[in-house]
This record gives structure tokens, C-alpha cells and sequence, in this order.
């Protein structure tokens, strides 16, 4: 199958959208995938950061949208502190959570976490976790 | 000396032992931590997005009633608060459009330009205290003991917010030499080990404990001391897990820098809440006669 | 300065292939030329590779001819361990004051015998092996050195450590009085009363050729500081021949052969948050070759090259790339993230972006191609010269297109490494072309202003 490239679809509101979330100029990368090769969570996710990257740059949404990646990011930072081209692409995935969490759909049902684990979990944990994975 | 002291929520209730150990090693040392009245909670993390302004309050009020007490200056312990903390005063101090949204939205403050720094207890161990004086308060030097600093991610990074290099600190190894134990450095002491995923995927969270525990355990580390509570808790709940013996991987004690602080200097180890650690922890220190 | 004579009389400073070449250049059109080298040998860092990307060949074959003919030439004022300290006045009348330091040792009646080098007993990191081997504190930094003759390194030598102490000017332990070169040499060459000097000199051009030196390895951090991962010079050493292992391929370790060999491209090159932003031009070609001498010192090892985009575009350079790539070198499209030490081995954890999939290598050894930068100290010697240099510290030439080898102060040339990343056949080329600008200079400098309106 072939993806259908269009200047409408590398100018879409999604990808003006995440460049304005996420205060990142993503034409800087030049897809040297150092961010992958470094990624602590890289090992679980079913896409590599530095393809979500030339995603966006796409307009490709919907490839996105159908990855666990960016849930699985921990903005633990370690590639932005590697990123030869000063991209920030823990706020790119940010970016790319907000844009599903601000139609209120949650990626975690905090109702669905057994109350023990609740109990037992430190604060910092709960609170991180609901503000990165919640609505 | 008084400083002032942010606890953040996480101190007040499932790392009680990393405040109590905290307080009695700073008196030991001639330093009052002095907890700010009516601090909140910091948000636990900074926020990345652009436009979501309104998660950096939280942090800021608490910088507001810093600068109430007069102080320029607060200390935290708690990794994930020094972080948040840190990073939202950069955004008060360097970002004069967000300064203003947030201090328009908060009419009821005073208005705030970033003037208090966020310093953590590990920095002013090194700045204001030096490891000279910490090693001549060491009573019990923790001798042969095999400790690696495990650092996490909020104490390095971003760069302007790192309280040492972002690649190779030694800030914990230092603290762990002057208490006189042997410092180990080792490739994952700064890898993340997953932290907030644990309130999705317990899983993930062990693959990575394991690959830390595994690369503490080939560089001959008997013990890792750790700064940051949500590390100390995913260090520690996982353990059962990559205790199997397929993983390969003992169990490795899992101490706060500080409760080490307060064994070297002989203190009451009942200020360092033995309990709340791992029964694996206990049962080193006891073979290590460092609790009876 | 128009009633002045217009001296015709050059100035090149750096001994390496640009100002080697600038020099013999000018010498042969029939002016004389003084070349100032501050280490004790010229040979730059040509000098120290194993072989030459894309012909293979031997550089000190190559370039021995040229650097005797620098000693012998007529036309040239060689001045090694000597650097440029001062620079005064205009096109056609520089007056300049060159520091010689001391090298203790009498050049007229020192005959090169190596008594002195071979008995020496104190020993320090050798430069011209890139801190894989020693040498003594009475040196020549490498056997074809010219001039052949050595020179007493005064940070290290024992006598002049022993001379400090017993002036109250060293702590510690007492050093040995030592002087066993001075007891050994046949002829008596030892000076130790030989004091650095001023020398002033005058000439109408000077041609700055001050070369390279590689970014330190420390500033990507995230790669280990290790015995085993060693930047694109030291690895140079380790295949030469004439290399502390005489071109066998060892891991500095432990004297193992590296069976899993990892080069990885763009160490702080096209990296501007953490290194410079330029390309270095010469690393996608020199690590495909060491991946292919590799290959041939260990047939049985595997080379992986990790590298961003492959930068072949010189003479035969793509054709080189390819046989490269033929030949089983296996290259990896992305970047490594860290290298740390593992036991026996250095895990490398990289990127291959053209399948997708995050790789990690165990390797025995590692080589990095960190970027290239001005020699230490350009950028001191540029604001004594009064030139434009750029942010990185290269020289602004006086226009990019049309005049790449002017200088923004007339009268002084630019060639080599010291304008920008650029190859040995570059260099070369401009090494000639700054001589051919000093020639046409002085050719025309009847009128001196004539002379300056082509400069």
C-alpha cells in the first residue's frame, strides 16, 4: 500500500497542532535515530521514536494514533539530552498524548487499577502517572 | 543553619524513612530543615506542553510561600518535586509571557519572577556542607561495602536543571566514598527504571528493573542507594518478580542515600525506618552488622 | 608604507601537508620562505595514518620526499619547535616575532645518532602516536622526522626537573640528577645553558596553515571513557606499520584481537547541541577505510560503520565507499546512543533506521570519528594575525567564491585544515593555490599598490 503525500496533508492542523503543543520545530530532525538507540522503553514500543518523528513530519495521524509509543514513553528525557538537533521530543509526545487526552478519552482507567495497588503506590507514581496517561 | 524545606507528598506517607532519616543526618550535620508552612503538592511533574500553564501553578504557589519566609532558597528530597519545582521557576524566571498569564491567573498571590532556587539535598551536602566535613562526622565508616549511586532521571535531566554532569555524575559515588564505603559506578545508574508506567504495566517496569538490578550485579555492587522515591519503589517492587530464578537476578538492598548517612554517622537506625525497606535490605544490613 | 620595499619573502605557519606544500611552492618559484612548525618535527597529522583514502597509499611514502626536500631546499627557512607570536604591519611588510624554544640540544653539531632518544630513561604519552605508546623526554617524535634532530621535552626531563628542585622551585620527592644523555652523546650536543628566544624576522605574505586537531573524546560523554574506544588517530596508529603494534590489530586492553570491531561517524560532527554544526568531511571516508584495513589485518572480524549519510563526494570516493560496502563492511543508517563497558566487551547501543530496529553490539572495540576543529591555539594566533575567523575558530576567507584563499587582512594567505574540514588532496590544492596567490603578489609588487589591489 502506498501512503498518499500531499502539501494538505504535510501542512494538516495535526501537524500544525503538534508543533504548536509541543514548541518543537520538527523539520530539525534529521532521522539519525539516536533517540530510539537510547530509549529506555524503546524495547516495548511497536513504533521507534524516531519514526513517530517522520510521522508527524508526514501528517500521518492515524499511524500514530494506532501506536502504543507514546504511552509508553516515560519523559524520563534521555533522548532529549542526546538529540544532536536540540529537539525536544519528550515534549513532541507530550504533544501527541494531550491531543488524544483533551478529547477526554483516558489511555488508563484509573478506576481499573485494583485499590490495593492505589494504597500501596507513592503519590509522585499516582499523580505522574494519571497527568501523563489521563484526561 | 536553617534552610527551608519542601517535603512534597510523597515524603509525608510512603517515604517517611527517606524524611526522618533526612532531618536527623542534616541536625547531625548543624543543618534545620525547617518544612514550609502550607506548602501543596508540586504536580510531581513538569508540564511539556506549550500552552498547559495551568499545571505550573501548583509548583509556583509553592515557590510564593518560599519567598514569604524570606528565603531565596528551598531544598527538596524528593526527586520528582526538585524537578518540578526547578523546572517551573525556570519558566517564571526566563518565559516573561507565561510569567504573566500565571501571575494574572493567581491575582490572589503575590506576583513571582523565579527569584527562589530549587536546590536538592544531595547538592547542598556537596555545596554548602562538602564531603570533607560529611567524612569527618562518619563514625561507622561503611568500609568494603560495595554501594552504587543509582541516580534516575529528574536529578539530570533536562541539562538546565542537572545538579551534576547529565552523562557521568559521580555526586552520589562522592557522598558514598566520604561515608567510606567503596563506590561503584556502573553503566545504568542513570537509565531510567520506567517510573510513573507502574500504574500501568508492572511488566515494563520490571524488564527495566531487571536490566538495572542485572548490570549492578556484573559490576560487583552489593547495594544501591538511591535518591528519588519513585525509584526506590520501583526498585523495590519488582524485586519479587526478578527474583525468579530464571531472571537470574538477586535480590539487591535498596537504600536513600540518606539512611546510609545516618548508619555511618552511628545514629539511631530508628530514624531511618528500616521497616518501610525491603525484607532483602534488612537482611543485608543485619549481615553486614549495620542493624541488629 | 609605500616608501618601504616590498619584501619578497614568505611566512608559512604549520608544518603539516598544506604549509609543507605552500612552502615548497613558493621555495621553487624562486623566493624565500620561512616555515614555522611549533612541534619538533613538520608532517602535521598526514603523517601519522596508516594508509590514504582512496588509493591506499603510504603517506609517509608520499610525503618523506617532500618534507626532506623542506629540510634541503635552498629557499627555506625551516624553524621547528617554534611558534608565531607576534605579527605587525601590512602586505609587503609584516614584521613578525617568532618564540624558538629551547631545545637543549645543539642542532649544528648533533648528528641524529639516537644514542641520546634510545637511552633516555623517563618516558611520556607519545603525540605522535596518539597517546598509544611512549616516548622518551629527549625525542624525535617519529624516525623520519625533519629535522632528524631531537629535542629535551623540559616539562618531563628528569635533569631539568632535578635543576628545579634544587632551586626551590619544585615540591616533593627529590628528582635524579639523570643527565644520561648528556654523558652518552659523542659529540656533546646536550646545551642545557640553550634558552628560548625572540627571533624577528620580515616578510611581505604569510600563508596560515595551522591544520586540525580532533574534539576530545569527553565531549560525548555518553560514549565511555575506555582503553578500547579510541578516536580516528589513534586507531590510524594502531593499523600503521610504523605504529606502537607495527600495524597489528590489538585492543589496547589487553593485546586481544578485536573480532567485533564498531566505527561510529558524526561523534560531534552536524551535532550542534553538543558538538559543532559543520560536516567534518573526512570521517565517512577515513572510518570506511579503517573499516577496510581492519579487514584486512583481521579477515575473520566483522567492521560495522554506524553513519547518518555517507559523504563520498571527491575523486574515486564513492567507487572506494562501494567496494567498501562489498566487501562485508556491514553499515548501520543511525546513530549510537551509548557505549559503556560490559565485562569483556563494549556495548554499543545504536540505531538502525532502515529496518526499523534498535541494534546493540558487543563489541571489542570501538572507534569514533569525532569531529574535526582548529588546532589548539588558532584561535590566539588568528586575533595576533588580525584575521576574520568564524564561530568554530576556521578562517573567514575574503570571499567564499572568488577569493577562498584571502584572508580578511591583505597579504595573508589561508590553506589547509585552518579554512574549514577538508581532505589532503584539498589541502594540497590549497597549499598550492595560497603559493600562487604569494607568487602573484610578489610578482606584481613593482607598484605595492598595484600589488595590493589583487591581494
Amino acid at each position: 500500500m502506498r501512503v498518499e503525500l500531499s502539501s494538505k496533508k504535510l501542512r494538516s492542523d495535526f501537524v500544525k497542532k503538534i508543533a504548536e503543543l509541543s514548541g518543537q520545530n520538527l523539520y530539525l530532525c534529521y532521522q539519525c535515530g539516536k533517540c530510539s538507540a537510547g530509549c529506555p522503553m524503546g524495547f516495548a514500543m511497536d513504533i521507534l521514536p524516531n519514526q513517530i518523528v517522520r510521522l508527524v513530519q508526514l501528517g500521518l495521524e492515524e499511524d500514530i494514533a494506532n501506536s502504543k509509543t507514546v504511552w509508553l514513553c516515560a519523559s524520563c528525557l534521555t533522548c532529549t539530552a542526546r538529540c544532536p538537533r536540540g529537539v525536544d521530543l519528550s515534549r513532541v509526545m507530550e504533544a501527541l498524548r494531550l491531543l488524544t487526552l483533551r478529547k477526554n478519552k483516558n489511555y488508563v482507567e484509573p478506576s481499573k487499577i485494583p485499590p490495593e495497588t492505589v494504597a500501596d503506590l507513592p503519590q509522585i507514581a499516582l499523580v505522574s502517572g494519571f497527568r501523563k496517561l489521563t484526561s | 543553619m536553617d534552610l527551608a524545606y519542601y517535603p512534597g507528598c510523597t515524603l509525608k506517607t510512603r517515604a517517611k524513612n527517606f524524611e526522618t532519616s533526612a532531618l536527623a543526618v542534616m541536625s547531625a550535620l548543624g543543618i534545620n530543615l525547617v518544612e514550609l508552612p502550607r506548602w501543596n503538592c508540586c504536580g510531581t511533574v513538569y508540564s511539556l506542553a506549550e500552552d498547559d500553564l495551568i499545571h505550573h501553578v501548583a509548583a509556583v504557589r509553592n515557590l510564593i510561600r518560599v519567598k514569604e519566609q524570606g528565603k531565596n532558597k528551598v531544598v527538596t528530597l524528593c526527586a520528582f518535586c526538585y524537578n518540578t519545582l526547578k523546572r517551573a521557576n525556570l519558566v517564571m524566571k526566563d518565559s516573561p509571557d507565561k510569567r504573566f498569564a500565571i501571575n494574572t491567573f493567581m491575582d490572589e498571590e503575590p506576583d513571582y519572577a523565579g527569584e527562589v532556587e530549587t536546590v536538592h539535598l544531595l547538592q547542598v551536602l556537596r555545596d554548602d556542607v562538602g564531603w570533607e566535613k560529611i567524612a569527618g562526622r562518619v563514625k561507622h565508616p561503611l568500609k568494603g561495602l560495595k554501594i552504587a549511586g543509582y541516580y534516575g532521571c529528574t536529578l539530570l535531566r533536562p541539562q538546565s536543571v542537572a545538579i551534576d554532569s547529565v552523562e557521568r555524575p559521580t555526586i552520589l559515588q562522592d557522598l558514598l566514598k566520604a561515608l567510606g564505603s567503596t563506590a561503584v559506578d556502573f553503566p545504568f545508574a542513570t537509565e531510567c527504571c520506567g517510573a510513573f508506567q507502574i500504574v500501568n504495566n508492572r511488566d515494563i517496569i520490571t524488564e527495566r528493573t531487571s536490566a538495572i538490578f542485572g548490570s549492578a550485579v556484573k559490576n560487583g555492587v552489593e547495594a544501591i542507594a538511591v535518591s528519588c522515591p519513585l525509584c526506590e519503589y520501583n526498585l523495590r517492587q519488582t524485586q519479587s518478580s526478578t527474583k525468579q530464578p530464571q531472571s537470574g537476578v538477586p535480590a539487591m538492598p535498596t537504600l536513600y542515600f540518606t539512611q546510609l548517612m545516618a548508619l555511618a554517622f552511628g545514629l539511631d537506625s530508628a530514624v531511618c525506618g528500616f521497616e518501610e525497606n525491603s525484607p532483602e535490605t534488612r537482611t543485608w544490613l543485619k549481615s553486614k552488622r549495620l542493624i541488629s | 608604507m609605500n616608501n618601504k620595499p616590498f619584501i619578497k619573502r614568505a611566512l608559512v605557519i604549520g608544518g603539516g601537508i598544506a604549509g609543507i606544500q605552500a612552502a615548497l611552492d613558493i621555495a621553487d618559484g624562486g623566493y624565500e620562505v620561512i616555515l614555522v612548525e611549533r612541534s619538533p618535527s613538520i608532517g602535521g597529522h598526514m603523517i601519522q595514518y596508516a594508509e590514504v583514502f582512496p588509493t591506499l597509499d603510504c603517506p609517509q611514502c608520499i610525503m618523506t620526499p617532500k618534507m626532506v626536500e623542506i629540510a634541503q631546499h635552498p629557499n627555506v627557512k625551516l624553524m621547528t619547535y617554534a611558534v608565531v607570536q607576534k605579527v605587525n604591519g601590512s602586505a609587503g611588510n609584516f614584521e613578525v616575532e617568532i618564540f624558538q624554544k629551547a631545545r637543549k640540544v645543539d642542532v649544528k653539531k648533533c648528528t641524529g645518532c639516537g644514542t641520546c632518544w634510545q637511552k633516555c630513561p623517563e618516558k611520556v604519552s607519545s603525540e605522535f602516536n596518539a597517546g598509544m605508546a611512549k616516548r622518551t623526554t629527549v625525542y624525535i617524535p617519529f624516525p623520519q622526522a625533519v629535522p632528524a634532530k631531537p629535542v629535551i621535552d623540559t616539562e618531563h626531563c628528569r635533569y631539568i626537573h632535578y635543576q628545579q628542585y634544587m632551586a626551590g622551585k619544585r615540591e616533593g620527592k627529590k628528582p635524579p640528577e639523570c643527565r644520561i644523555c648528556e654523558k652518552l652523546c659523542p659529540v656533546g650536543a646536550i646545551d642545557w645553558e640553550q634558552r628560548d628566544e625572540i627571533i624577528k624576522e620580515k616578510v611581505g605574505a604569510i600563508v596560515v596553515a595551522t591544520g586540525f586537531d580532533l574534539m576530545p573524546l569527553s565531549r560525548i560523554p555518553e560514549y565511555t571513557d575506555d582503553a578500547d574506544v579510541l578516536n580516528g588517530i589513534q586507531f590510524e596508529r594502531l593499523l600503521s606499520p610504523s605504529g606502537p603494534t607495527a600495524g597489528v590489530v590489538m585492543r589496547p586492553s589487553d593485546g586481544k584481537t578485536p573480532k567485533e570491531v564498531v566505527f561510529i561517524s558524526c561523534c560531534g560532527s552536524r551535532d550542534p547541541e553538543h558538538g559543532v554544526p559543520y560536516c567534518s568531511r573526512v570521517c565517512c571516508m577515513y572510518l570506511a577505510k579503517q573499516a577496510l584495513l581492519y579487514k584486512h589485518a583481521v579477515p575473520d572480524g566483522q567492521a560495522y560503520i554506524f553513519y547518518i549519510d555517507t559523504r563520498s563526494t571527491g575523486k574515486g570516493y564513492e567507487e572506494f565507499i562501494q567496494r567498501v560496502v562489498s566487501d562485508g563492511v556491514l553499515y548501520l543508517r543511525g546513530k549510537v546512543s551509548r557505549v559503556f563497558r560490559e565485562g569483556d566487551k563494549l556495548s554499543v547501543y545504536g540505531a538502525d533506521t532502515l529496518s526499523g530496529k534498535r541494534v546493540e553490539i558487543a563489541a571489542d572495540l570501538v572507534v569514533l570519528g569525532m569531529a574535526v576543529v582548529p588546532s589548539d591555539g588558532t584561535k590566539g594566533l588568528l586575533t595576533k594575525l588580525g584575521i576574520a575567523f568564524d564561530e568554530a575558530g576556521f578562517v573567514v576567507e575574503s570571499h567564499t567564491k572568488f577569493r577562498p584563499l584571502e584572508t580578511s587582512v591583505p597579504g595573508i594567505f589561508v590553506a589547509g585544515m585552518a579554512q574549514g574540514a577538508k581532505d589532503i588532496p584539498d589541502s594540497v590544492a590549497q597549499g598550492s593555490g595560497a603559493a600562487g596567490r604569494v607568487l602573484t603578489l610578489f610578482a606584481q609588487s613593482a607598484s605595492a599598490d598595484k600589488a595590493l589591489a589583487v591581494v
